[in-house]
């Protein structure tokens, strides 16, 4: 099981958790909630869980919950742009379907 | 795709304005009110520089007296006199009666709040706890010269959700703002600063004029939790009293039955002795007998502690008996705090020591400590602490969650999430005219309703009819800060709502939470499978109910051999829903698909048809 961080991702959360001051890493998590039946969840992390996991990759830590790792193996972080907007994709391999806003997916 | 921005776990900056915040220690005998200044928690103290209120209260027919001046007229005029309300708090006047069958009172029957007549008219113990508040709030407006922005109001840790309602009913109707209500025992672990000390297990020995009580906490990651509460609600100081006048009675020879003026002499006499005692190895006592003579005898600290040795061991059964509960041995009691005014009495203190082997915590007055910290937790509440300081916080052990359709658990608001909190999530209606909902409020972390805990089951009634998905029903959880969950339900267009409390904490033991936590982790493969089957099966019952309605309205459609093929297709899809495969399922669900695409355009069509008979083009 292991969860993957491209180097445009990496960079990116790098810069994000120096201008934050603190932060061990990034949890990436789901929640079943949306319209499509699962979601992203991205986080800063200050504190580890018991039953946290932890990926490092580029010199990130990316913290998944042991739950959450079940729909997130095998995803890769990627920091994408389109037009003026710019932010973190998650690239599932798990994902089956989406829902049109791309925030919640089913496995 | 969407882009995902990093999200913040902290909380949310504080306003650096100084506001006043006070803790209120609402005792059954007597209460307190104390507040921080200039960094330092102290209690406040009125014009006579009396720091306790005793939480009596002399009704009379255009007028109340509050305090000092109502004990005063408890011997007088006791029916109107009323005190130790705090026992009465969320119970009903039966319930009081059976447990307090020597009360100088009349309760009214048949009302819901056990009310006493008195002068006033009908009077509960929610009004009587109000206006010791109220007294306790003026104090500290006239000390402080501003109005409170809130207060700290403590409660003993085994008290219920009734009696802590309740206490709340009643600062409120004092005016008081409540940040939060605070457990007796947790106020005075922060009054010692061990909310940031060490991890580990506290036991506070809690010894007053009337109650004691006995409660461990548990320290982790800044969060107290009551692991096991125990006690006796009629032993304290006033039991030491009693056990000294009968000492002294028999030094000096008063064998006959005492007048009320000689046993309230003696019993006053008996005090002072007791509190000389805690200083003094010896102590007169000199009384006038109802001949008017001087009686005179010497009473020794070791006489009074022979007198109280058996209370004391009484105590130490309960702490046994706690730690028990609490499945923890005594040298694991990482610090002992000694609460209320009888833990001055140097014997206890000694005997606490030898029992828990450490010496217990007594550098704050006992009589004061609670109410101490209380108000240091105030302060904090209302943010008067720069960032970083501690803020005391619980958190939620287990995901609160609603049932939706399949038996499946959506989780509302996750696990460890720091309360008080709010959150809303919307639903929607399944079935075409569907008027009402069930909201199955839950607790756990698994994807099915069997494997969570119930909460609690209420219905939306009144929706109003409308096709399967067009409503819009919120549901808000709101969790504050003492642990209460309501649930609400409101439909958006109609404004039609119903709600629900519960305490989702209660009754579970930490045991219970590990497992259904371990439970969530190890099943966690198994619960995604479920989850998905149950969902396309939920999906293969809206399909099937769409297409019938639709079947139903418009079966001229179709020709008898096309009306055929949708049906089988119908009954394969239902048949593959059985099996439980669910890639049968989905592979069925569009093979029905695919054999109505011809009927859904005919549909189309003549609805387009409908519309457009008799219009123009150019009206179009």
């Amino acid at each position: 099981m292991a969860i993957t961080v491209t180097e445009a991702a990496a960079n990116r959360a790098k810069s994000f958790l120096v201008n934050r001051g603190k932060g061990l890493g990034l949890r990436l998590g789901v929640k079943t909630t949306g319209c499509s039946g699962l979601a992203y969840v991205l986080e800063f992390v200050d504190d580890l869980n018991d039953e946290d996991q932890v990926f490092e990759n580029h010199g990130v830590k990316i913290i998944v919950d042991g739950k959450s790792l079940v729909y997130l193996d095998g995803t890769e972080l990627d920091f994408a742009k389109e037009g003026l907007n710019e932010g973190f994709q998650f690239n599932n391999p798990n994902v089956n379907g989406e829902c049109g806003c791309g925030e919640s997916f089913n496995v | 795709m969407a882009l995902l921005q990093i999200a913040e776990p902290g909380q949310s900056t504080v306003p650096h304005q100084r506001k006043f915040a006070v803790g209120i220690d609402l005792g059954t005998t007597n209460s307190l009110v104390a507040t921080v200044r200039s960094g330092e928690a102290l209690t406040l103290a009125n014009e006579q520089g009396e720091h306790l209120l005793p939480s009596v209260v002399h009704y009379l027919a255009n007028d109340k007296v509050i305090g000092r001046a109502a004990v005063e007229q408890a011997s007088a005029d006791p029916a109107n006199t009323l005190s130790s309300v705090k026992r009465f708090m969320g119970r009903s006047a039966t319930d009081i009666q059976a447990r307090y069958p020597d009360l100088p009172y009349q309760f009214i029957a048949n009302q819901n709040v056990a009310s006493i007549q008195t002068a006033a008219g009908a009077i509960n113990a929610i009004q009587v706890s109000a206006d010791i508040l109220t007294a306790l709030k003026q104090r500290a407006e006239t000390v402080l010269g501003d109005e409170l922005t809130g207060a700290v109001v403590t409660v003993p840790a085994y008290f219920d959700d009734a009696q802590r309602q309740d206490t709340k009913d009643a600062a409120k109707l004092a005016g008081l703002n409540v940040l939060r209500l605070l457990n007796e025992p947790t106020a005075a672990a922060i009054a010692y600063g061990l909310e940031s000390a060490q991890e580990g297990v506290i036991a506070v020995y809690d010894l007053g004029g009337g109650t004691f009580d006995i409660s461990i906490l548990r320290l982790s990651k800044g969060v107290f939790e009551v692991l096991a509460t125990g006690g006796d609600s009629a032993l304290g100081g006033d039991d030491f009293d009693h056990l000294l006048v009968e000492h002294i009675r028999g030094k000096v020879g008063l064998t006959d039955v005492l007048s009320p003026r000689l046993h309230r002499d003696l019993l006053n006499q008996a005090k002072k002795a007791k509190e000389l005692l805690t200083d003094n190895a010896v102590t007169d006592v000199v009384i006038k007998d109802d001949q008017q003579q001087t009686q005179s005898c010497q009473v020794s600290r070791e006489e009074f502690d022979g007198l109280i040795g058996g209370l004391i061991k009484q105590t130490l059964r309960a702490c046994r008996r706690a730690l028990k509960d609490a499945e923890l041995d005594k040298t694991e009691v990482l610090k002992v705090v000694m609460v209320g005014g009888s833990t001055r009495v140097p014997a206890v203190r000694t005997q606490v020591g030898e029992f828990f082997g450490q010496t217990p915590l007594t550098s704050i007055d006992p009589d004061k400590v609670v109410a101490i910290g209380a108000a240091i937790q105030a302060d904090i509440l209302v943010g008067n602490k720069p960032d970083g300081e501690m803020l005391l916080l619980d958190v939620l052990p287990l995901s609160l969650g609603i049932e939706t359709m399949g038996e499946l658990v959506e989780k509302v608001i996750p696990r460890n999430t720091t309360i008080p909190v709010a959150k809303a999530q919307e639903f929607t209606t399944f079935k075409d005219g569907q008027t009402a909902m069930m909201i199955h409020v839950l607790q756990g972390e698994r994807e099915l309703v069997s494997d969570c805990r119930s909460l609690a089951k209420f219905e939306l009634r009144g929706i109003p009819p409308m096709a399967a998905g067009a409503a819009h029903i919120r549901v808000t959880f709101q969790v504050d800060a003492d642990g209460l969950l309501s649930v609400t339900a409101m439909e958006k267009s109609s404004g039609v709502q119903a709600r629900v409390e519960v305490k989702p904490s209660y009754g579970l033991s930490d045991d219970q939470v590990a497992n259904m936590l371990k439970a969530s982790m190890q099943n966690a493969s198994e619960d995604m499978q479920a989850r998905m089957l149950k969902e396309q099966q939920v999906e293969v019952q809206r399909v099937n109910e769409a297409l019938q309605a639709a079947l139903a309205a418009d079966a001229h459609l179709l020709d008898d051999s096309e009306r055929a093929a949708v049906d089988n297709a119908i009954q394969a899809m239902l048949v593959a829903a059985e099996n439980g495969d669910i890639d049968g399922i989905k592979s069925a669900i569009e093979d029905v698909d695919q054999q109505s695409q011809e009927f859904a355009q005919r549909r189309m069509n003549q609805s387009i048809r409908a519309a457009l008979t008799g219009q123009q083009v150019k009206d179009i």
